[in-house]
């Protein structure tokens, strides 16, 4: 079983392969992999999601945004805990990946926030994820909604 | 906006009394990471706190005592941290077995104001069947904090909206009700069932 690295926001991991979500749009350099997120309950919570964002090519990308049709206020947030124990959630900002590394967008560190539900995420379905980065490009990705108590893309 | 710090780690924090606490710990409990300046919760008996169930029980610290407890903080409308250690806590009790069936397992919530009894009872009722979620009136979520030596914080997220920074510390205590230890969320995931077999023979070694 895949166990949970945690990163910080400039960490860059090596990915670990399995499912690869195709990106339908955008620069052929950046692939995302092992998307997933939880089904929420009802529309009042935002909801998060995981994914591996990996950088091909042979220039840095920079990934300044999130648009999606499921959420109205979407944002890389970063999930931090600090040395008494205490976790908290602030928005990321720029996220620069060199050519050849990645980001692990995972639990308990980097996460796609997705605030303000138009819907609920129902387990089963799936929902476009559009990355936006900071050349005008942009890769969109089917994220696959897992059961709430989903640990990892596998569940 | 609401602001709470129990812990008095302000400015005058940083100073001796930190220092002395790091070496206290130090030398008790050997080297560690950064959580090493951290107050240890109190022992079950010495917490006063009033609490309801999520099945609309009255519970308070003496609820624990007599089984060995795994406590953990959080809130219903936590997208990230808190859906994830409930997934953990219900692997390691899964990992437990029958085992499981020995211990309390429960979801403190730090927002009181969203999460009423149904709600605790709607979202543990996605997890273990063994979870279960403890809420009610503000001033007693703040009794239970100050006695595990928690802390959390209201935090707006901008459109009115707000989450919560919270202790997200699993916490063990031995059936006597004595802190054990805790699974802190940054450490491996693979250190927690022995960690919780430590909570569970400490019962054995009271019993004996
Ligand atoms: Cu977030």
């Amino acid at each position: 079983m895949k166990k949970y690295i945690l990163t910080g926001t400039l960490a860059a991991l090596l990915t670990l392969g399995g499912l690869s979500v195709p990106a339908l749009a955008g620069p052929e350099d950046v692939v995302v992999e092992n998307a997933w997120s939880r089904a929420s309950i009802g529309m009042n919570r935002p909801g998060a999601a995981y994914m591996t964002i990996r950088n091909t090519g042979d220039e840095p990308v920079t990934l300044i945004g999130l648009t999606t049709p499921l959420a109205m206020m979407p944002e890389i947030h970063e999930t931090k805990t600090n040395a008494e124990g205490v976790s908290s959630m602030s928005p990321a900002g720029e996220i620069a990946i060199a050519p050849g590394e990645s980001v692990a967008l995972e639990p308990g560190g980097l996460h796609a926030m997705l605030m303000r539900l138009q819907e609920p995420m129902t387990e089963g379905d799936t929902f476009p994820l559009t990355l936006l980065f900071d050349d005008g490009g942009e890769v969109t990705v089917e994220v696959p909604i897992l059961g709430i108590a989903a640990r990892g893309p596998e569940d | 906006m609401r602001r709470r710090a129990i812990l008095g780690y302000g400015a005058a924090g940083v100073g001796a009394v930190a220092l002395m606490l790091f070496v206290g710990w130090w030398q008790v409990d050997g080297p560690g990471g950064p959580e090493s300046v951290r107050q240890r919760p109190v022992a079950l008996t010495e917490m006063d706190f009033r609490l309801t169930d999520h099945e609309g029980n009255a519970v308070g610290p003496e609820t624990l005592i007599g089984r060995p407890t795994m406590a953990f903080f959080g809130f219903t409308y936590c997208p990230d941290v808190c859906p994830t250690t409930l997934s953990d806590i219900s692997g390691w009790l899964d990992d437990l077995g029958d085992e499981a069936d020995e211990m309390n397992v429960v979801f403190i919530t730090v927002d009181p104001e969203r999460d009423t009894v149904e709600t605790m009872a709607e979202y543990v009722g996605y997890f273990h069947p063994a979870i279960r979620g403890w809420t009610g009136p503000e001033e007693q979520i703040a009794r239970v904090a100050d006695g595990f030596r928690a802390t959390y914080e209201r935090v707006p997220t901008g459109s009115g909206d707000y989450t919560m920074n919270h202790t997200a510390s699993v916490f063990l205590f031995a059936a006597s009700g004595r802190f054990v230890t805790m699974i802190d969320y940054h450490e491996p995931r693979e250190f927690a069932v022995p960690k919780i077999h430590r909570a569970l023979e400490e019962e054995m070694e009271g019993a004996t």
